[in-house]
């Protein structure tokens, strides 16, 4: 089990990292989601040891990596761009590992057959690196930290540089291959889709500390803060006015009075949920969340729509955005009902 | 309205313009003539010197031995000099690319400058910095009193590998260097997370990556110092003879010119051989990694032991490269010894006599002329030298720039007097020319007309790539803006153009004012160049002497690095390397 306590960096005399600590369990994928620039890599270098914190631990099975150089910490770490050796082929790339371990050559060979097939790859060994796809290039980068059977695997926005529709296969291997390995992962990425798709859990890095944790569920659910929410683009932001004392709250909006239900399981402690009559507030609004119903309290015109994927896009002279199954007209008058389980409360 | 254009390939135009296959041609007239002349005929002349019947049964056992005997010496000292030259060029490299510290671009410059200097600027740095007169000698004798001169550097094996790795380390720095500083730092880095320590990544990793440009820096060194001669024949010990030594030896004071053109002959194919080697390294298929800037490897020295040894390798730089240099201009003015007669009374101070003595025709002088008037012979050559190789060069340039097959077969021809020595030129030269149609070696046209040669090249190397980089579409923007064709030029073109030839035109003059291989040979004894002059300064005895040689050196130094100066400031950013 790897664990992380109080990490703190700073670059450039600017604070980077203000007190990171998490664990990632055996078997476990974690996601760091992010926007570039948080620190995220920093972070996966700290605890590759290729750069130090000036605060905090780096912990494996409850020993303290700090006097550990990286070579003998057994993370294998894959690279944004991949960082593949150019000079050798794909057979010395993969195989790299397994000599610096003085694997016997029999055992070395039976692995890379292994491995190579694991990354669907085979029949590429001779090849140079520098001549393959970036697909390709990306496999081979992923087989070669996976040879050695790292401790912990660690990713750097691997499929940064790739297209969407390699990225979906990629992904979608990447899922299997950590499945099946059962080697706990780190993966760093400011793509959501990609966090969602592998995380077993997801940490929201912002300002140099974790904002959220938990299943992709539970964040995509409740973000919880302004910033979250707008980071994952999780639905329609609104800002409204609590006109009643007790939950159910009125809560009225430029789009009309929605209503907020804050005994629900939250993020935050049920104190926090209690609100004053007056307070400002920031609703979450879930795009899926409206039905139009003839008895609605929200009414208003449909200034445009497009076709997205299984349904439409629905933007109101209101602002708010809702998906339904079937395409209005655009100047149509609808009157909608949103229940109080699609609205959530920010801070 | 419609006014019908004149097209280029309108009959009207035929019939007064030449012939098809004579435009692509005419910009290399001037040139092929000049080779042919000057470079082909004195090498082909050399070729059937070592060649012919008569001079191959004229050798006997002893010339084979001492051709052995020297080529043997020219791979030990050129091999050895190499080695050193990496000894010291590699960890410049790495700290150049990784390491940021105070002065880097002052001493990044400073290792720079000897490579373009005088190789008897050189010589003579070194000699007034560890020579018998120099500061090391006469301060240790004067502090313990001694009688002589307790360091011998000049005339030792150790002052000519001293003197190449001053050289030619900065070709490491720049070649290795490069590379290095382009390396993709997470390459190291995902070693290392496979298990690799420190000495593993370099071993597997780093040191496969720099292959290529280390193979390519050491042979461009071996070059070097194969061909090298004044360093040799200054700072050597008398009976040290590389090829390049022994050549000129028995072609000048022998007088066994078959012997000079078989020796000569070996050192053609050797250099030949190399430059084929070096090619082919350069062609090899580079390991190409992402392009990186080179910012990211900077970082600073952190540990103590790191800064301990960043702090030493700067301080023996400095002074390694620094030493000899001020060495030179100071003990110029600087008066260290006893006059003429008076043998005892050392007088010490500054002093300008070394200065106006170079005005002074003595009548012991070594010279028909007054010293000073090597210093306008050295400058009416380098003009001749500049106005002959721009053009000369100038048409081939421009050809180059936008080559086409013939352009692409004769290129390489073009490069080839870079390879021959300059000593073999010389004798080609004097050999050649020694009888009508041209009797040239009683005239004082043969140095300008060797330094030509060897400054072309240059010339060449540094206008293609100007006049190749002016974009067409520039030229057309110009022209469809409402440019004249004149207009185009002088605003599109000359400013380029312009900067370039410029930069071509002080290559070639510091080239010819320095040159002193070739110059050794083909230079008149009553027609002395500078470099010439310094040499005979040095061999000769006495005080008096010796300053002379240091206040010409000093000169020679100077001007050589203003030119130096003029080139890096006209420099078109990116090219100009090797």
């Amino acid at each position: 089990m790897l664990e992380l306590i109080d990490i703190h960096k700073s670059y450039e005399a600017l604070p980077l990292l203000r007190g990171i600590s998490f664990t990632v369990a055996t078997g476990e994928t974690v996601c760091l989601l992010g926007p570039s620039g948080s620190g995220k890599s920093t972070l996966l270098r700290i605890i590759a040891g290729l750069e130090t914190c000036e605060k905090g631990q780096v912990c494996w099975e409850g020993e303290d990596l700090a006097a550990v150089p990286p070579h003998r910490r057994g993370f294998g770490l894959v690279f944004q761009d991949y960082a593949l050796f150019p000079h050798l082929t794909v057979r010395e790339n993969v195989t790299f590992g397994l000599r610096m371990q003085k694997m016997p050559v029999a055992q070395i060979d039976l692995r890379t057959t292994e491995i190579l097939e694991m990354v669907d790859l085979t029949g590429f060994e001779d090849r140079r690196v520098t001549d393959l796809s970036g697909g390709e290039q990306q496999r081979v980068a992923l087989a070669r930290a996976l040879a050695p059977n790292p401790r912990l695997l660690m990713f750097d926005e691997p499929l940064g540089a790739l297209d969407r529709n390699l990225r979906d296969q990629l992904l979608n291997d990447l899922r299997r291959i950590l499945h099946e390995s059962g080697v706990p992962a780190i993966y760093v990425t400011h793509d959501q889709e990609e966090a969602f798709t592998l995380a077993d859990r997801l940490l929201l890095l912002h300002d140099g500390c974790i904002v959220r944790s938990g299943t992709p569920e539970q964040v995509w659910g409740d973000p919880g803060t302004l910033w979250v929410a707008k980071f994952l683009d999780a639905g329609n932001i609104v800002p409204g006015i609590i006109r009643s004392d007790h939950p159910p709250y009125q809560v009225e909006t430029a789009a009309g009075v929605l209503e907020l239900d804050c005994t629900g399981e939250g993020v935050r402690d049920r104190r926090e949920h209690a609100h004053l009559k007056g307070e400002t507030v920031h609703l979450l609004v879930s795009r899926y969340g409206a039905r139009r119903e003839a008895h609605g309290t929200l009414s208003a015109l449909v200034e445009d729509v497009t076709f997205h994927q299984d349904g439409f896009k629905v933007k109101l002279d209101c602002g708010l955005i809702f998906y339904f199954p079937d395409a209005p007209q655009v100047g149509e008058k609808l009157t909608l009902t949103i229940p109080r389980s699609a609205v959530k409360c920010l801070v | 309205m419609f006014k019908p254009v004149p097209r280029s390939d309108s009959p009207m135009r035929n019939r007064t313009s030449l012939p098809a296959w004579v435009k692509p041609v005419l910009p290399w007239l001037g040139v092929s003539l000049f080779m042919g002349a000057f470079f082909f005929y004195p090498i082909a002349h050399i070729l059937w010197m070592g060649l012919n019947p008569a001079s191959i049964t004229s050798i006997d056992r002893s010339s084979v031995n001492l051709a052995i005997r020297s080529l043997l010496t020219s791979f030990y000292q050129a091999g050895l000099s190499t080695l050193l030259t990496l000894a010291l060029g590699l960890p410049t490299a790495f700290l150049f690319s990784h390491y940021a510290f105070k002065g880097k671009l002052f001493l990044r410059a400073l290792t720079a400058i000897p490579f373009m200097l005088p190789t008897v600027v050189v010589a003579a740095g070194f000699n007034a910095l560890l020579g018998p007169r120099g500061w090391v000698n006469l301060g240790l004798m004067d502090l313990f009193h001694l009688q002589n001169a307790p360091i011998t550097f000049v005339g030792t094996f150790g002052a000519i590998l001293m003197a190449h790795v001053f050289y030619n380390t900065t070709i490491v720095i720049r070649l290795v260097g490069n590379t290095l500083s382009r390396l993709d730092p997470r390459t190291e880095q995902a070693a290392q997370t496979l298990g690799s320590n420190p000495w593993q990544v370099l071993r597997h990793v780093t040191l496969p990556l720099l292959r290529p440009s280390i193979l390519a820096a050491s042979l461009l060194v071996f070059i070097f110092d194969f061909t090298s001669f004044g360093v040799i024949l200054l700072l050597g010990k008398p009976g040290f003879s590389t090829l390049e030594v022994e050549i000129y030896r028995q072609a000048i004071q022998m007088f066994n010119l078959p012997l000079a053109g078989l020796l000569s002959l070996i050192q053609l194919l050797c250099t030949l051989v190399f430059s084929i080697l070096y090619s082919r390294i350069l062609r090899r298929d580079p390991v190409t990694s992402a392009p990186r800037s080179a910012q990211e490897n900077i970082r600073k020295a952190q540990t103590v032991l790191q800064k301990i040894i960043l702090s030493v390798l700067v301080v023996f730089l400095l002074a390694f490269f620094l030493l000899p240099l001020i060495s030179l201009p100071v003990r110029s003015i600087t008066r260290l010894e006893a006059d003429r007669g008076a043998r005892d009374q050392v007088r010490t101070g500054f002093t300008g006599d070394y200065y106006s003595e170079l005005f002074i025709n003595r009548r012991e002088s070594l010279f028909y002329v007054p010293p000073f008037t090597a210093i306008a012979i050295s400058t009416g050559y380098a003009a001749l030298t500049v106005l002959l190789s721009l053009l000369i060069g100038f048409p081939v340039a421009s050809a180059l720039a936008r080559p086409g097959r013939m352009e692409r077969l004769l290129d390489p021809l073009l490069m080839l007097p870079l390879g021959a020595s300059a000593v073999t030129l010389g004798l080609g030269f004097i050999v050649s020319f020694n009888r009508p149609p041209l009797a040239l070696v009683n005239s004082p046209f043969l140095a300008p007309l060797a330094h030509t040669l060897i400054a072309l090249p240059f010339v060449i190397r540094s206008l293609q790539p100007a006049l190749a980089s002016i974009p067409d579409p520039l030229r057309q923007a110009a022209a469809a803006l409402g440019a004249s064709p004149v207009r185009v030029w002088a605003a599109v073109d000359w400013p380029i153009v312009g900067r370039a030839t410029l930069s071509a035109g002080v290559f070639a003059f510091t080239i010819s004012l320095g040159e002193f291989g070739a110059s050794s040979l083909v230079v008149r004894p009553e027609y002395p160049t500078m470099p010439i002059a310094i040499a005979r300064f040095l061999s000769q005895p006495g005080g008096m002497n010796y300053g002379q040689a240091m206040a010409m050196a000093t000169i020679l130094m100077l001007v050589c690095g203003l030119g130096i100066l003029l080139i890096e400031r006209l420099r078109l950013p990116g090219t100009g390397e090797f």
